[in-house]
């Protein structure tokens, strides 16, 4: 799997997401600096975490109209993968590859802790490698990780199956205990229609080693790799 | 400006802090932005026109965000 990881400045997940591609691929991604104006021939794109150009407008506002974006847009809309984590969803919201928008979390504060999701539906590249319902112990580290979208936009992501993680309770509730930032129907991640484009606010890169006190990310790299090797 | 509806939390927490600081009457609190630009362009149409899009396609998040644009010469 040839994977290119986006880096802007301000990103600082884009080595943690690297180690844990190369780890599940054996095949070190290519890191692509945002003034670029094509990537290389990929079978996968990652937008990683981060506070790229120092979230100034909104988060991920700046990012998404850098020169690399228009050729990560291109790809998109050609059905190669992209994975969007944390400021990298809010980069999918704003190019518009994926609806809604996180907002400033519900508590003001910054979040840096593990959160439980549930695996809301197993049917794509992504999450293939898990169980339906399926509790994952993920940290989370954002300071706008509340989705919001209008109730129509919500509505047609449920009834499409388009809602890929939800925030819940250690044992898998999804209750307003279980939301750490106040998002729209405890919203953790989510597709695009073709389902080849998700955005999470959580970490999966972060947790892919024993020594990070947790494996619950290593299955959607693993399972990315299953479904995209060639 | 954010949009009616749009829950605002740091509208709240200012309006709390106000409250707090003996300020009695204060209703609902919303927040925003303000961007100031300099514009090259002379004419008022073409400039307000010009302002629009660049609301559209980046200064605001019409999700959420609402503007309205004030031209002074």
């Amino acid at each position: 799997m040839r994977s290119a990881v986006i880096v802007f400045p301000g990103s600082n997940c884009d080595r943690d997401v690297a180690v844990a591609l190369e780890r599940a691929s054996g095949v070190a991604p290519s890191m692509v600096w945002h003034r670029e104006t094509s990537l290389p021939p990929v079978d996968f794109i990652v937008l990683p975490g981060g506070f790229s150009y120092g979230d100034y407008l909104r988060g991920g506002a700046i990012a998404a109209r850098s020169p690399v974006m228009r050729d990560v847009e291109a790809k998109a809309k050609s059905g190669v993968p992209v994975l969007g984590i944390c400021n990298g969803f809010q980069v999918l919201t704003e190019i518009g590859l994926l609806p809604g928008i996180l907002m400033r979390n519900a508590g003001l504060k910054f979040i840096c802790r593990d959160v439980h999701v549930a695996v809301a539906d197993t049917g794509s590249v992504f999450t293939g490698s898990y169980e339906k319902d399926q509790v994952l112990r993920i940290p989370v580290a954002h300071n706008e990780g509340n989705y919001f979208a209008d109730e129509a936009t919500l509505d047609c992501l449920e009834a499409s199956g388009r809602i890929a993680f939800r925030y819940t309770t250690p044992d898998g509730l999804v209750s307003e205990a279980g939301n750490p930032n106040g998002s729209a129907r405890n919203i953790a991640g989510i597709y695009n229609e073709d389902r080849t484009v998700m955005g999470l606010m959580p970490h999966p890169e972060r947790v892919v080693d024993p020594a990070h006190g947790g494996t619950d990310g290593a299955g959607m790299f693993a399972g990315l790799v299953k479904a995209l090797a060639r | 400006m954010l949009k009616n509806g749009v829950l605002d939390p740091q509208g709240k927490a200012i309006g709390h802090a106000l409250e707090s600081l003996g300020f009695e009457g204060v209703g609902e609190v919303r927040q925003g932005k303000v961007i100031e630009l300099e514009l090259a362009s002379s004419d008022r149409n073409a400039a307000e026109a010009e302002i629009d899009q660049m609301c559209q396609r980046l200064l605001a998040n019409t999700v959420i965000e609402n503007y309205t644009i004030e031209i002074e010469e």
